[in-house]
């Protein structure tokens, strides 16, 4: 079978997120594969891992700069990996467009992608991508299993969490608690350099965007900071209480 | 036509409803055309649930139906779109809990329309939507626009004021919907309910991280101040991952995102990823004892010290 895991390039989240022309700045800041695609590509190794023969293929889309994001996942064990290369911002409605037709040219029978992006914080792709291929999907996963077609698992709901099976072929987003992503080796590295990357234009998906992104700014909200000493609890309490009370007005 | 989607668990609606509401009946005024409001109920044995839409909305659709017991994205997708297209819905708005945001990605590829996620502002000018939301782990605040006959918009809990229930109840109506076979098959359900009110509608939710020390500090200090306040508890991941609190408790990324009046802090440092789930609070209150936490920049309140000492302290105080 094959196995299509969604990469993203997002800022690494210890970095400040600056905006210029009214548009977030990447320029000079580290970029990273987003957190929840690293438990995307690592549940895709598990998998093969378990016993699944499975063919493991990372799928970027967006500038030059993302080929590093995708070297990440080769590294980590991922076979071979597409970059469809474009400076234009897609929406999740557009983009799942692109997962889709390479799903269907790749022949793939499982998309592993993110659960939240952590630059544009949608949850969008998986169900989109999904909807597209008509195959069902679950989001949020927190743990999964493949036993010849069937795929076990458990994943987060709004109270609680749900076990579920379901049969091949699907989407699955991922979520922390998933796996712990491995790192690179470094002769996995080494080994990455040889494995394809194979670069697609955009133009044959004839994709338009959804969603005009008109601006983006930072918007500080101003805190009072009033920040006491609290050597002396008791004092400290009260005078917290009388603030929260009489100030704030939010206790009563 | 606006469609709302309603959100609803164990026979009640979801405040999300009304927020809702408000935020159609703003688009409605300024798009002028059909301002009707149609509200579209789905679930099982749910006749109390659709008398309550019926105080908030101009008319409302029920499918109350035995298939529907259980909530799956290609039932619910299928079921809106299928209302929208039907009713040549203009806008379809639908709430911002987990599944919601899960289906709604499906309701706007079969309809061929944008997806506005989680937005904070929304206006519409013609057949243009301009809507805010955040992105960046909520540090950015995007302005983003869509054009065409029919949008689907998520709304975030707690960004839109409630409107008021009226007086007169609307009509009901039956649906009858082409509902598709789920594949996804529930084998099993965890629930984390607490006793407490919802974190995500709460007014206050007061938070502990590994500075309350322990699972049995968390129960002595964090709890016990939100019983106190008459509050939700939140955690983060940290403690989430240690096992000492359930994940529904989690406030984060990857957990809930809260907006409510107060935010309480305890012996939370404050990571970027904790900080996107709460960092739009009303009003932000940190303990903690280092006084270098990033928790402090962006606290209104905030005490430097022992976190057991000042949590006790406070509650004595609270008492008098």
């Amino acid at each position: 079978m094959r196995i299509l895991t969604f990469i993203r390039q997002v800022l690494d989240a210890e970095e400040s997120v600056h905006v210029a022309n009214n548009a977030v700045a990447l320029e000079n800041s580290k970029l990273v594969m987003d957190t929840m695609d690293e438990y995307g590509v690592e549940e895709a190794l598990r998998l093969r891992e378990s016993g699944v023969e499975a063919e493991i293929i990372a799928v970027g889309v967006g500038p030059a700069r993302v080929q590093d994001a995708l070297r990440t996942a080769l590294a980590m064990g991922v076979d071979r990996a597409i970059h469809v290369e474009t400076d234009i911002r897609l929406d999740a409605i557009a983009l799942s467009k692109i997962l889709a037709e390479i799903a269907q040219k790749e022949d793939a029978s499982l998309i592993l992608s993110g659960g939240q992006q952590a630059d544009w914080d949608s949850h969008a792709l998986g169900a989109a991508t999904a909807e597209r291929l008509n195959w069902p999907q679950v989001t949020w996963t927190s743990a999964l299993e493949l036993k010849g077609t069937t795929l076990n698992g458990k994943h987060d709901v709004d109270e609680g969490s749900e076990t579920f099976t379901l049969e091949l072929p699907a989407v699955i987003t991922t979520q922390q608690g998933l796996n712990e992503p491995r790192y690179p080796t470094l002769p996995n590295i080494m080994k990455s350099k040889k494995k394809e990357m194979r670069k697609e234009s955009l133009d044959q998906f004839n994709v338009t965007p959804k969603l005009k992104f008109v601006s983006a700014e930072i918007q500080v909200k101003n805190r009072l900071n009033k920040i006491l000493d609290g050597k002396d609890a008791p004092v400290a309490a009260s005078q917290l209480v009388d603030l929260l009370r009489n100030q704030a007005k939010v206790i009563a | 036509m606006i469609l709302i989607v309603v959100e609803h668990a164990n026979g009640k609606v979801s405040k999300s409803i009304w927020e809702m509401v408000t935020a159609a009946r703003e688009l409605a005024h300024q798009r002028g055309g059909d301002p009707s409001i149609t509200a579209l109920v789905l679930g099982s044995n749910i006749t109390s649930v659709a008398a309550e839409v019926a105080r908030a909305v101009d008319q409302v659709l029920v499918a109350d139906l035995p298939a529907l017991a259980q909530y799956d994205s290609e039932l619910w997708s299928a079921a809106v779109a299928q209302v929208a297209t039907e009713g040549e819905a203009s806008l379809v708005l639908i709430g911002g809990s987990r599944s919601s945001r899960e289906y709604s990605p499906r309701v706007a590829i079969k309809l061929d329309a944008p997806l506005l996620e989680d937005v904070i502002t929304l206006k519409a000018s013609g057949d243009t939507l301009t809507a805010q939301h955040y992105t960046f782990l909520a540090r950015v605040t995007e302005t983003i626009e869509a054009s065409g006959p029919v949008a689907v918009v998520t709304i975030k809990p707690g960004a839109f004021n409630p409107a008021t229930p009226r007086a007169e109840a609307a009509e009901q109506f039956d649906v009858d919907l082409k509902l598709p076979t789920p594949r996804l098959k529930v084998t099993g359900k965890t629930a984390e309910r607490s006793s407490r009110v919802s974190l995500t509608e709460a007014e206050i939710v007061v938070s502990g991280g590994r500075g309350v020390g322990s699972a049995e500090g968390f129960t002595q200090y964090v709890e016990a101040l939100a019983d106190k306040l008459g509050a939700a508890v939140g955690a983060t991941r940290a403690i989430v991952d240690a096992g000492w609190r359930p994940y529904s408790e989690q406030v984060g990324q990857t957990g809930k995102t809260v907006q409510p009046k107060l935010y309480i802090a305890i012996g939370i440092s404050g990571a970027v990823q904790h900080l996107s789930g709460m960092n739009k609070s009303k009003t932000i209150v940190a303990i903690n004892r280092d006084a270098e936490a990033p928790i402090f920049k962006i606290a209104d309140y905030g005490i430097i010290g022992d976190v057991p000492q000042i949590v006790l302290a406070m509650l004595a105080e609270l008492k008098k």
